[in-house]
């Protein structure tokens, strides 16, 4: 009895989820499916809801519930074929089990005298078992036959949802029948409303049916497409980085550039929520600094807290830490640069450090001061500051200071 | 460097390749006791072997580095554990660290990069990548917030400037020599703020490490 059937079906570490089973069910299903998922005999369950359902009626409610409320188990909708035939042998026999008893039930409450009336008894039977054939007809199992126009050729289809409507309809003629003989006033009126709610109750099935069926296939569409970008992007990206790789392979220095420049573009893409770099400060040192290790082959590490809008002057200064990125990849000589951008409320902060050879600074040569010029140059002229440091054989540090627009006024 | 001194290790990566890669670059500066290649294997693996450091893959099958962390730690809160990964995701590196990881490097780390981050493990100081000193400093930047613990909720001045240098590439050695001050006492700094990462109950903390992750 401590076997639960089923219960590795969903794999380990998900949550297990609680479905309607298909399989050798006796009504909806629900029974079977909670024993599956509580992994207890469904027998118990079965009598539980049966105790219920005759001492008060919640039984009824509830079970009600969980068969609206809780999907078939997937594998149904798969092995559609195969589940439909074995539910046609199925219903023949249990069906007339479960009219009997219930029909026994119902006379028993009705001679006993707790029961309704006759002249309103009739009219709800008839209409309950016409709603509950069109239900049925409706469930999740049947939707993929129902929905193709041969499925509705279906014999046992069409003789249901008949069925269903005539009782429904029946039952409600009955209602108005007796209602009628009883009242004439407002005979009009309470005809108008009977037959609304008739055509309500025969319409809701499909209608809710159709909606959640619909939301479904919205689901699976959208994660088709998800796979379809994805195995887009890793063709156009991955697959085709990997063969310019092995046409690369004695090239050392290129194939390091191809994984880096791969390694940067998937990390992007998996990682980083989409940003414009045309409008942030991060994105756009980022951009930069991606700009320069292709054209260079060096791995500049980038890390940037906190992050602002771009505006001119910050992009003077972005401006001045690509000329000191690429100073840092053309002399120095080290194959990783660091790059820290600290954005604070005041000023925008970045610091271009490598730890290569280093320079002298009062013996550099004229074309490179004139690089430094456009560092310094640049960041002056915009209300900036650049500071310089370096030794030889102690690497070169660059620290940029802007101040934000509008914090210094 | 003799044979007793040198740290045992024991590498845990669901990627055969990568174990291999990282042992041929540690070559004999440490001693590599064990591999394991996912999460079950690893728990066996460490208990058995006891070694001074796990280096610990952040993304695995079965609860990633994590799980090892939360299955390992409580019976052998002596061992050491230098969280590896690939992806720089703040999630990632934040959950692992707060799990009980002692730092956190990216698998870009050089060899001998990698053999000083294994030995400052090893001797109970933390180790921080400059995105991890980055994600310290995002995460604990927003001052305007009141802190329900000040011991915990902030950093320093002197951390702060720790975790910037670092940021920004410095050495231990390096941060040191700029600040004046002694390697240890930069040791001692990085060791709190990790403390502080892994205790501080400020929400930005998790909630800033699941915003950066919009995927």
């Amino acid at each position: 009895m401590q076997t639960p059937p089923q219960a590795a079906r969903t794999g380990v570490g998900q949550p297990r989820k609680l479905y309607r089973e298909a399989d050798r069910r006796v009504l909806a299903g629900v029974c079977r499916g909670l024993a599956t998922h509580l992994g207890i005999d469904p027998t118990i369950i079965r009598i539980a809801f049966v105790v219920l359902a005759v001492s008060s009626l919640v039984g009824v409610f509830i079970y009600a519930a969980l068969w609206y409320f809780v999907p078939l188990a997937p594998e149904e909708a798969a092995a559609e074929g195969e589940g439909t035939r074995k539910r046609g042998k199925r219903d023949i026999g249990q069906l007339v089990a479960l009219a009997a008893l219930a029909l026994g039930l119902v006379f028993f409450v009705q001679m006993i005298g707790l029961g309704v009336p006759g002249t309103v008894f009739w009219p709800i039977v008839l209409v309950g078992a016409g709603a509950a054939f069109l239900w049925q007809q409706a469930d999740d199992a049947q939707r993929v036959k129902w929905r193709k126009a041969a499925a509705v050729n279906s014999r046992s289809a069409v003789f249901r949802v008949l069925a269903g409507i005539v009782l429904i309809v029946g039952g409600l003629l009955g209602f108005l029948f007796f209602r009628g003989q009883l009242r004439h006033v407002g005979e009009g009126l309470l005809f108008a409303v009977v037959a609304a709610a008739g055509i309500m109750v025969i319409a809701a099935p499909f209608v809710t049916k159709l909606a959640r069926d619909l939301s479904a296939e919205r689901r699976e569409r959208i994660r088709q497409e998800e796979r379809a970008e994805l195995a887009a992007h890793v063709h156009d990206s991955v697959l085709q980085t990997l063969a310019l790789i092995q046409r690369n392979a004695y090239d050392g220095r290129e194939v390091q550039r191809l994984a880096r420049a791969q390694e940067r573009d998937l990390r992007a893409w998996l990682y980083k929520p989409k940003k414009d770099e045309a409008t942030t400060f991060e994105a756009a040192i980022e951009a930069q600094a991606a700009d320069v290790e292709d054209q260079h082959g060096v791995t500049i590490d980038v890390v940037v807290v906190g992050d602002c809008p771009l505006d001119e002057r910050l992009g003077a200064q972005l401006q001045a830490a690509r000329e000191a990125m690429v100073n840092a990849a053309r002399h120095s000589g080290a194959a990783v640069i660091s790059v820290y951008v600290e954005v604070e409320p005041e000023q925008v902060t970045v610091f271009v450090r490598d730890r290569g050879k280093g320079f002298d600074l009062d013996t550099v040569s004229a074309d490179r001061m004139g690089v430094r010029g456009s560092i310094v140059g640049r960041m002056e002229r915009n209300g900036g500051k650049a500071v310089i440091r370096s030794a030889p054989g102690d690497g070169t540090e660059v620290r940029l200071e802007m101040a934000r627009e509008g914090s210094d006024t | 460097m003799t044979e007793d001194t040198r740290p045992r290790v024991v590498i845990v990566d669901d990627h055969r390749m990568w174990r291999s890669g990282v042992r041929a670059e540690l070559g004999d500066t440490v001693d590599i006791v064990g591999e394991a290649g996912d999460v079950d294997e690893a728990c066996v693996v460490i208990e058995a072997r006891e070694p001074d450091v796990v280096l610990l893959d952040v993304h695995m099958p079965g609860g990633g580095g994590r799980e090892v962390l939360t299955r390992v730690l409580p019976n052998r809160p002596d061992i050491k554990f230098l969280a590896l990964s690939v992806s720089d995701a703040a999630e990632d590196v934040i959950a692992v660290i707060r799990a009980g990881a002692r730092g956190y490097v990216t698998k870009s780390i050089s060899g001998t990069e990698l053999t000083a981050a294994i030995r400052r493990v090893s001797d109970g100081d933390a180790v921080f990548s400059p995105r991890l000193a980055g994600f310290v400093l995002d995460a604990f930047s927003s001052t305007d917030v009141p802190a329900i613990d000040p011991e915990l909720d902030r950093l320093s001045p002197r951390e702060r400037e720790v975790m910037r240098l670092i940021a920004r590439g410095y050495a231990y050695k390096e941060v040191a020599k700029e600040l004046f001050i002694s390697v240890k006492t930069v040791e001692t700094h990085v060791s709190a703020v990790l403390r502080k990462l892994q205790l501080s109950n400020r929400h930005e903390l998790s909630r800033w490490a699941a915003d950066r992750r919009l995927v």
